[in-house]
């Protein structure tokens, strides 16, 4: 097996481990069950409405993502800071990239967990009518891609502190402008002073339009690419606060 | 086995560590003193390339820290100053997963576990979380995870630090075994711990490197080291130092009389210590008839050395 792989496996392993050694991951799981189900069921009326779709499930994933993935992912740099044991992982014989992708999988299957135990709502859709399950996979895939970039925020800002709560707070606001970025009164706000070319590259940060064509059940390729470079971006955004904290 | 070059390290406008060099051989305890502050907590960091100096080079078994960490790292355990863990897992998890990542597998991972949980006396805890052991335990397992290995070079910041008499005692026969086939630097305050475990001590005061020697060697910097001390009864000091000085090996002779007992103390004419002293002197008091008690012959002591060379602004002795 290749030396990279293996090493991200025994971070992502040690990781997860430690999710489910504490009561942590049990708490997280319930709490994101019960805010899904009250949103979707209470809010969402997805029972009233009686449309055999997921809106009302998936509609919710952006802001209940704004709290839960920042909640789930805080500790991942900022403890091993606070207790120092960032010495001893970056001492070990692996690369700095490959702790950071261990931990940034072990959280993201971590969540995806918690995102595959909402199934019941899908025998819940498939009980009101006939769904489309291509559409439902498809909003799925989004959700978790969308928890993934979210997630991909968190890591990099828990490496900015040794505390958890501005860890916490830092990737709350971050993740909150990928929502606004692409939101009307934002964008007016800047065109009142900003390039056109500047706006089109602000609002284009949006998570939401990607967001939704996955909810649409369309699989559209830009979409992946959005993702995938807010992904990579904040990972190497990461390692280079790694490095500046070990150089300072 | 371990080389270091002329290592500085900045934090901001402050020089933590300053033109710093030094070789370990394998088979060599290095002991790294200093005062609080030094610099051997930044040294040893750079050393396992946890942080990269300002200015200066370290090579590990021919492995360039800076130029290829991950070779020069999987030669060293290292045990950080705080000796953290993780804490969420238990003893046995924090050790497998420490073997894991070094590359160990399979049949060999329990057995590298099973033999570092014996040489660090962790049996009893081994399915305790390591959030609940005392800090004793938790030196001792980060201790455990340093050598689960069996690296060719060890650098342990303070592997002392916290634990009780017995686990002292222990840890420095481990040192010592380990110390035959392996390159050693450990850093501590306790001075017995150099006497007893290394074969060379480096003292570090504000980032510089003061004094590096065998720990003979460094006692012999104090400025009693060498002398001989003797008390006699009833003979007048003058007539005491008037005869010694006519010995070749004598020196300086100085006397403090309380009544009718004479404090003698007699200094090498070229500073080295040996028992030759010793013996010329005892001939003489024998010869001349002096009655005495306690001859002996000072070896320097390692603290007032330590005093004396990392002591800001007092009289360094000279060399
Ligand atoms: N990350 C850092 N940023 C700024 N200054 C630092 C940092 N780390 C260490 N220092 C400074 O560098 C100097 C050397 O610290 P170091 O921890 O190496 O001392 P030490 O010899 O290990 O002391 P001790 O005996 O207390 O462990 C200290 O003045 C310390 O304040
Ligand atoms: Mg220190």
């Amino acid at each position: 097996m290749n030396e990279s792989l293996r090493n991200i496996l025994t971070v992502g392993k040690r990781e997860l481990s430690g999710y489910f050694n504490s009561p942590v991951a049990y708490v997280f799981i319930v709490i994101f069950l019960a805010l899904n189900g009250f949103f979707t069921f209470m809010l969402g009326n997805l029972l009233e409405r009686g449309e055999a779709n997921l809106d009302a499930f998936l509609m919710w994933h952006p802001w209940l993502y704004l709290f839960l993935v920042p909640a789930a992912g805080m500790r991942l740099w900022s403890e091993e800071r606070r207790v120092g044991t960032l010495e001893l992982l970056l001492t070990m014989p692996i690369a700095a990239w490959e702790a950071i992708v261990g931990k940034f999988l072990a959280c993201w299957i971590f969540i995806a967990l918690a995102l595959g135990l909402t199934f019941p709502v899908i025998f819940t859709v498939g009980y009101l009518g006939h769904p489309d399950y291509g559409t439902i996979l498809t909003g799925y895939l989004g959700s978790f891609l969308l928890a993934g970039t979210y997630l991909s925020v968190t890591v990099m800002t828990s490496a900015l502190t040794r505390n958890q709560v501005i860890s916490f707070i830092l990737s709350v606001v971050v993740c909150f402008l990928l929502i606004f970025a692409g939101w009307q009164p934002v964008t007016g706000l800047l065109v009142q002073w900003a390039p056109e070319w500047l706006v089109n590259i602000v609002s284009s940060l949006s998570v939401m339009p990607h967001f939704n064509t996955f909810t649409h059940g369309v699989i559209d390729l830009r979409a992946f690419t959005f993702f995938g470079s807010v992904i990579t971006f904040c990972l190497f955004a990461n390692s280079v606060i790694l490095r500046g904290l070990r150089g300072a | 086995m371990i080389v270091v070059e002329h290592l500085s390290k900045d934090f901001g406008p402050k020089r933590a560590v300053n033109d710093v060099s030094f070789t370990v051989q394998k088979g060599e305890i290095l002991g790294f003193l200093g005062p609080n502050g030094a610099g051997k907590s930044t040294t040893m960091r750079m050393l396992t390339g946890f942080i990269p100096p300002t200015v200066g080079r370290v090579t590990i078994g021919g492995f360039d820290v800076a130029e290829d960490p991950i070779s020069a790292k999987r030669l060293i355990g290292y045990l950080p100053e705080s000796a953290p863990c993780y804490s969420d897992m238990t003893v046995h998890g924090f050790l497998n997963f420490a073997a894991e990542i070094r590359g160990i597998h399979g049949a060999k991972r329990e057995q590298a576990i099973r033999t570092a949980v014996g040489l660090c006396f962790l049996e009893g805890v081994l399915h305790q979380s390591v959030d609940t052991l005392s800090k004793g335990y938790r030196h001792r397992t980060c201790l455990a995870q340093a050598i689960i290995h069996d690296p060719e070079v060890l650098i342990l910041d303070e592997p002392t630090d916290g634990l009780d008499p017995n686990q002292k005692h222990e840890i420095r026969l481990l040192l010592k075994r380990f110390g035959q086939n392996k390159a050693i630097i450990f850093s501590t305050h306790i001075l017995e711990e150099v006497d007893a475990v290394c074969s060379r001590a480096i003292i570090i005061d504000r980032g510089r490197v003061v004094a590096n020697g065998t720990p003979a060697e460094l006692r012999a910097r104090h400025k009693l080291a060498g002398s001989v001390a003797l008390k006699t009864h009833g003979v007048a000091a003058e007539s005491i130092k008037a005869r010694l000085t006519t010995l070749g090996v004598v020196g300086k002779v100085e006397t403090e009389a309380t009544g009718s007992q004479v404090f003698v103390r007699v200094f090498p004419r070229d500073k080295t210590v040996n028992s030759e002293l010793a013996k010329a002197v005892a001939q003489l008091a024998a010869r001349e008839g002096w009655s005495f008690e306690d001859l002996r012959t000072e070896e320097g002591r390692l603290d007032e050395v330590f005093r004396s060379i990392t002591l800001p602004d007092t009289v360094k002795p000279s060399e």
